[in-house]
């Protein structure tokens, strides 16, 4: 994939980094993404995010469950094979309702989570590029894309005017790709602890 | 500056004066350094135990469940009772994780990472049971419906006893989905902090490579919230599919219309004594008294001292329909093998009550609740107690059937059902042990979204909000 500019600019609250995104949209640049150590609320409404539909997703797969359920069972137990259970109806919806709903759940939360994983491109032994190694710590990193009208000194120093604490200007890759984190940046030195 | 504002009336959860920074290096030490020699200690008693059980199971397997002292009347015993009680446990986590989340529970935050992973080992423990129980274990598939050549030979889809197997592999799926999304944040930060290179490998991998982006924090959040949505009913439907396997039988002592929430209650009561178990020594060795407060053990002792009524009220509910439905069976049932204390097993009952009802009591203080050994003592005498519940309602309805010529010797278990038992021991706290060295027991980044409104340094610094005057609260707090 073709690499990318981007400007990095780092802030240490999220009171500051609400205004600045605000600041950065107005003047007209392109947030490439913020990444935060925790979900900060709002934040995807700042940055001008549509509403996630993967709760409709959620929804569809729940109903395809419930359908699994209800037309598998009926089709055994009036079709395929009616078994005479101590002279019961063989189409016995009440006593269909726990798997019915079971199934429902499941295939809900199945769904979803594949989903999620599908559409945030998570998956075992994927690699993608960090901006900065605190952003799952303690860190909110805005990434800023550059285009061939960028001023990237100029942005930078826009960034720190809005309270940014660490600035820098970085190419990257946006996509993912297949690789470990081992030749990645060490943040700390090993200690030779115990937990007490 | 405050995004939120929360009142100084409400405890902090997270007590010292903490930035985010610290939160990450007080939940991540553990992982980071060497386990102390009491983890080994007690990872090696787990793992004998653990061994144990798999040398009863594989003569269970040999020899076949005839080892176990199972006879005429009493087809199950400690089989049942233990699988039960292992999935009474099992309900504190998603209850802990989805319920109170959608009650805005602030206080789940603590504790919700290791009662789900608490709700996980347990529900293993607990399949362990009907899947060994079923004696010809290399027909355990013949429960999955599927087109097969025996027919095809459907499953019973209007047995309760099926109903279960659904129910329990989806709570266990549903469980560990909603556990696993949870940590990809939190394994991403122990990656991205790791200074080892096997560790930014290992954790690498599990983090699936999660960066934090906005985005993906908005679709987590959307997941979470469905999850929660799903599991609530599903926690709920799930003890209540157990109970029906009594409940839907015509045996006296089972066949009772109470058994589904009496037996959420209960399931809700033992899991939260045995999150107590844990919690107490989690805070204790890892020393997670920050984060897993007084205030923390004091709101779980409440929800113990409720669901212990509730169940108490349920016993007391069940003795009366003995008497008022004027059925003899039921009436033998409920006041001579039960409640009579010199019947064979009036002692399973009258301990039930002792643990499950009386003792619990003792919450209504507010000093018992925020004592640490009382409350640790009192978890581990509520577990005895429901366990003794599961084998109240199961030994003591079977041991004296409609024919008294059939009427069963003293069932009494053998060393190989309880080594099964102890088995299912070794397998929970062998699996809590590797959780509690290898993953962020406390969410981190749930602990941080909360950090600024409920920590104890920022509550402390609201009192200039409290001071101003409303119009300038709305417009610089109110967000």
């Amino acid at each position: 994939m073709a690499k990318k500019k981007f400007v990095v600019g780092c802030f240490d609250d999220e009171a500051v980094l609400f205004p600045a995104v605000k600041k950065v949209r107005t003047a007209g640049y392109k947030i490439h993404d913020v990444y935060t150590p925790f979900a900060v609320h709002g934040l995807d409404h700042a940055m001008g995010l549509r509403e996630t539909s993967l709760h409709t997703a959620g929804f569809i797969y729940g109903i395809t469950g419930t359908t699994t359920a209800l037309s598998c069972i009926s089709w055994i137990f009036t079709k395929d094979w009616p078994l005479n259970i101590g002279g019961k109806p063989h189409f016995a919806l009440p006593a269909w309702i726990p798997i019915t709903f079971e199934l429902t759940v499941l295939f809900a939360a199945v769904g979803m989570v594949l989903t999620f994983c599908y559409l945030c491109q998570l998956a075992p032994f994927v690699k993608k590029h960090h901006f900065h190694a605190r952003a799952t710590d303690d860190l909110f990193v805005m990434v800023i894309e550059c285009t061939d009208k960028t001023n990237a000194e100029d942005l930078k120093g826009f960034l720190a005017s809005n309270g940014a604490v660490e600035t820098d200007i970085q190419v990257a890759e946006e996509g993912w790709w297949l690789g470990h984190y081992d030749k990645d940046e060490m943040r700390f030195e090993a200690k030779q602890t115990v937990a007490a | 500056m405050h995004l939120k504002y929360e009142s100084q009336l409400r405890e902090p959860l997270v007590y010292g004066d903490k930035n985010y920074h610290q939160v990450t290096e007080d939940i991540v030490r553990p992982i980071e350094a060497k386990p102390t020699r009491l983890w080994y200690i007690g990872f090696y008693i787990a793992v004998c135990l653990l061994l144990f059980g798999v040398y009863a199971i594989y003569r269970d397997v040999t020899y076949g469940i005839g080892q176990w002292n199972l006879n005429k009347t009493v087809g199950w015993g400690w089989d049942i009772t233990n699988f039960v009680w292992w999935v009474g446990i099992g309900h504190a986590g998603t209850l802990i994780s989805a319920i109170l989340l959608l009650f805005r529970q602030g206080w789940r935050t603590g504790v919700n990472r290791a009662a789900e992973a608490m709700t996980i080992f347990a529900v293993m423990c607990a399949g362990q049971f009907p899947i060994w129980h079923m004696g010809r274990v290399w027909m355990a598939f013949f429960v999955l419906p599927y087109p097969n050549s025996r027919g095809p030979l459907w499953v019973n889809f209007n047995s309760p006893l099926l109903w279960d197997v659904f129910a329990i592999s989806t709570y266990f799926t549903v469980s560990l989905l909603f556990w696993y999304s949870g940590l990809i944040p939190d394994f991403a930060t122990v990656r991205d902090r790791a200074f080892t290179k096997l560790r930014k490998r290992l954790y690498g991998v599990a983090a699936f490579g999660w960066t934090g982006s906005t985005k993906h924090w908005q679709r987590h959040e959307s997941l979470s919230l469905v999850l929660a949505g799903l599991s609530t009913p599903l926690v709920l439907s799930v003890h209540t599919i157990v109970s029906f396997d009594f409940a839907t039988s015509v045996i006296p002592g089972w066949h009772t219309t109470i058994f589904p929430p009496y037996f959420v209650a209960g399931a809700i009561f033992s899991g939260f004594a045995m999150v107590q178990t844990l919690m107490v020594i989690i805070r204790k060795v890892f020393g997670m008294e920050d984060y897993i407060t007084m205030g923390h053990i004091e709101a779980m002792n409440k929800v113990i001292v409720l669901t212990g009524s509730i169940v108490g009220v349920a016993y007391l509910t069940e003795l009366f329909m003995g008497w008022y439905s004027q059925n003899k069976y039921e009436g033998y049932t409920f006041w001579y093998s039960r409640a009579y204390l010199f019947s064979p097993y009036g002692w399973s009952y009258w301990g039930m009550m002792a643990c499950n009802v009386l003792s619990p009591q003792i919450f209504w203080f507010r000093k018992m609740r925020r004592n640490l050994f009382v409350t640790f003592f009192m978890s581990i005498i509520v577990n005895i107690g429901m366990w003794f519940e599961r084998f109240v309602i199961i030994v003591t309805s079977l041991y004296r059937d409609y024919l008294p010529s059939s009427w069963s010797v003293y069932y009494s278990p053998t060393i190989w059902e309880i080594g099964f038992y102890a088995g299912t021991f070794g397998l929970f706290f062998t699996c809590f042990f590797l959780f509690a060295k290898y993953f962020p027991v406390i969410a981190i980044a749930e602990i941080k979204y909360v950090l600024k409104t409920t920590g104890e340094g920022y509550k402390g610094r609201m009192d200039t909000i409290e001071g101003e005057k409303l119009e300038t609260f709305v417009h610089e707090h109110a967000h």
